[in-house]
């Protein structure tokens, strides 16, 4: 480990951030246009091309609010909560790989992964786990009742679905025999997908993510009918696009997760078939990377529009009483079939 | 006290498994995704209105450009925001009288219609004028000159008032 290693690893890190905050920024666009689309509308089109420009001016605008903070805060803790949500939104993505092949540039070898460790599941479970402290914080430091009480919602309905999540892990896990993420992918070589692999772990890893993000039908937190706007209640400006860009950063981060884990990350099924110079190995799982997360993204922002929010009682039922059996069932079964195999 | 029981409606099997049904929710909304927008790009599209329309009440001019209204004051007395002021005057032509002053103050006008419907030379009709956005108060009190429409423009509304008097 020498200079120019922890240069291209920032290099990697400033990419991949670039990336994230251009795509929370088109993110907003699609979610608006397909939202439109659904209740046959035609959505943005009015600030540049088709309305693609239109998340930049509302940032624009956003971000020349006054920044409140209210007298009653804690403006320690107020000030560290969206910081939390962003930090952690932003750093799970370090151990995803986006591609498998390694390319060499400047005499080194470089892997397509910011951080290739071997703990890397469990990375990813225990940063999205502090996520829910930034929506918690924010909820209690903000000292209005409405905030409290979608803090407390957020953090009942992370630490429900964080234990189905977990569970529905392992049956990963114990396939491919591995934490870490590149030995998954490369696990789930051709069609054996974990999807395929595990079909009920796959529902309710999915389902799970949709609540740890905080996404219709889970966003309980932010319900606007009934908490105004829930934990963000008393943000504006800066603070409050920092919240914003959290969630549409967990969106991609969840959908980058499910398809490492489960759509078979960059693979591409018969791409060795082809013999395939390295440049055009990489550029391919590349792609195939990011269509999956597309699509992975476009199904979150489908659901919102499609499904109506759970009531709460509902929410927790179907956490405790549904899901967690089911990852439960999906371990021992797993388990079973491993072990006859 | 008395009581109702609602019979509560039974969840088959799949229904209560949750995902099929999500996933039929979720063709539909696939499916609206490509019908035909209902949006109207407003301020290049505009709406016409249909002739029962009750946009900004206007003056009709005849086509020798002499404004219909005799000031009778019919139209200010039924007004009930009192957006109508008249004041009338004395003309040698054939009606004898005719308005000297006619304003209607559009920040006060509901478009309830009373003053046409009371009119009784059809002088003041609704047109079809839905567009009304003033940066100032004067700008809101439309004065004669910015009242009187060519009775031409008013044909649908006047054609409708007489099929349904």
């Amino acid at each position: 480990m020498d200079l120019t290693d922890i240069l291209i690893t920032l290099a990697k890190i400033v990419i991949v951030f670039g990336i994230v905050l251009f795509t929370v920024a088109e993110l907003v666009y699609t979610e608006r246009k397909i939202s439109a689309w659904i209740q046959n509308r035609i959505g943005p089109n009015r600030v540049g091309w088709r309305g693609l420009l239109q998340p930049y001016a509302d940032v624009i605008k956003l971000l020349l609010k006054e920044d409140i903070v209210p007298v009653a805060a804690n403006r320690f803790i107020h000030t560290l909560a969206p910081i939390i949500s962003i930090v952690v939104a932003m750093s799970t993505l370090a151990v995803v790989p986006f591609a498998g092949a390694s390319f060499t540039l400047f005499d080194r070898e470089i892997t397509l992964v910011i951080a290739d460790v071997n703990i890397g599941i469990l990375y990813i479970l225990a940063l999205t786990s502090m996520g829910v402290y930034g929506l918690t914080l924010s909820g209690w430091s903000s000292n209005n009742k409405y905030s409290l009480l979608g803090g407390l919602r957020s953090s009942a309905q992370m630490i429900s679905y964080e234990l189905a999540m977990g569970l529905s892990v392992i049956g990963v896990v114990m396939v491919a025999g591995s934490l870490q993420l590149t030995k998954i992918v490369e696990h789930q070589s051709g069609w054996m997908w974990n999807m395929v692999l595990q079909p009920v772990g796959f529902i309710t890893f999915v389902v799970a993510s949709f609540a740890e993000t905080n996404r219709a039908p889970f966003d309980l937190p932010e319900a606007e009918p009934e908490l105004v706007g829930g934990y963000h209640t008393e943000y504006s400006s800066f603070k409050f696009a920092l919240f914003f860009l959290a969630e549409y950063a967990n969106m991609i981060t969840a959908s980058a997760v499910i398809t490492t884990l489960y759509l078979g990350g960059w693979q591409v099924p018969y791409l060795e078939l082809l013999n395939l110079p390295v440049w055009a190995n990489v550029i391919a799982q590349l792609l195939a990377f990011v269509l999956k997360v597309a699509f992975m993204l476009f199904v979150f922002q489908w659901v919102r529009w499609t499904v109506p929010r759970f009531r709460y009682d509902q929410l927790m039922d179907l956490g405790w009483k549904v899901m967690l059996p089911i990852a439960l069932a999906n371990v021992v079964v797993t388990a079973a079939v491993l072990l006859l195999m | 006290m008395s009581s109702t029981t609602v019979n509560k409606y039974e969840l088959t099997f799949w229904e209560k498994l949750y995902v099929p049904e999500i996933l039929k929710g979720m063709k539909l909304t696939l499916e609206q995704m490509f019908r035909k927008k209902e949006t109207r790009q407003y301020p290049e599209e505009k709406w016409v209105p249909p002739a029962s329309f009750r946009g900004a009440p206007v003056l009709v001019q005849e086509e020798n450009g002499v404004e219909r209204c005799v000031a009778c004051g019919l139209c200010s007395r039924v007004c009930p925001a009192l957006a109508i002021e008249v004041q009338a005057a004395e003309t040698s032509d054939e009606k004898e009288r005719f308005p000297a002053l006619f304003e209607i103050n559009m920040l006060r006008c509901i478009f309830c219609g009373f003053c046409e419907e009371v009119c009784p030379e059809e002088a003041i009709v609704m047109s079809q004028t839905y567009e009304m956005a003033f940066t100032k108060y004067e700008d809101a009190i439309f004065n004669k000159e910015r009242l009187l429409t060519p009775v031409e423009q008013l044909r649908p509304r006047l054609e409708y008032l007489r099929a349904h008097r």
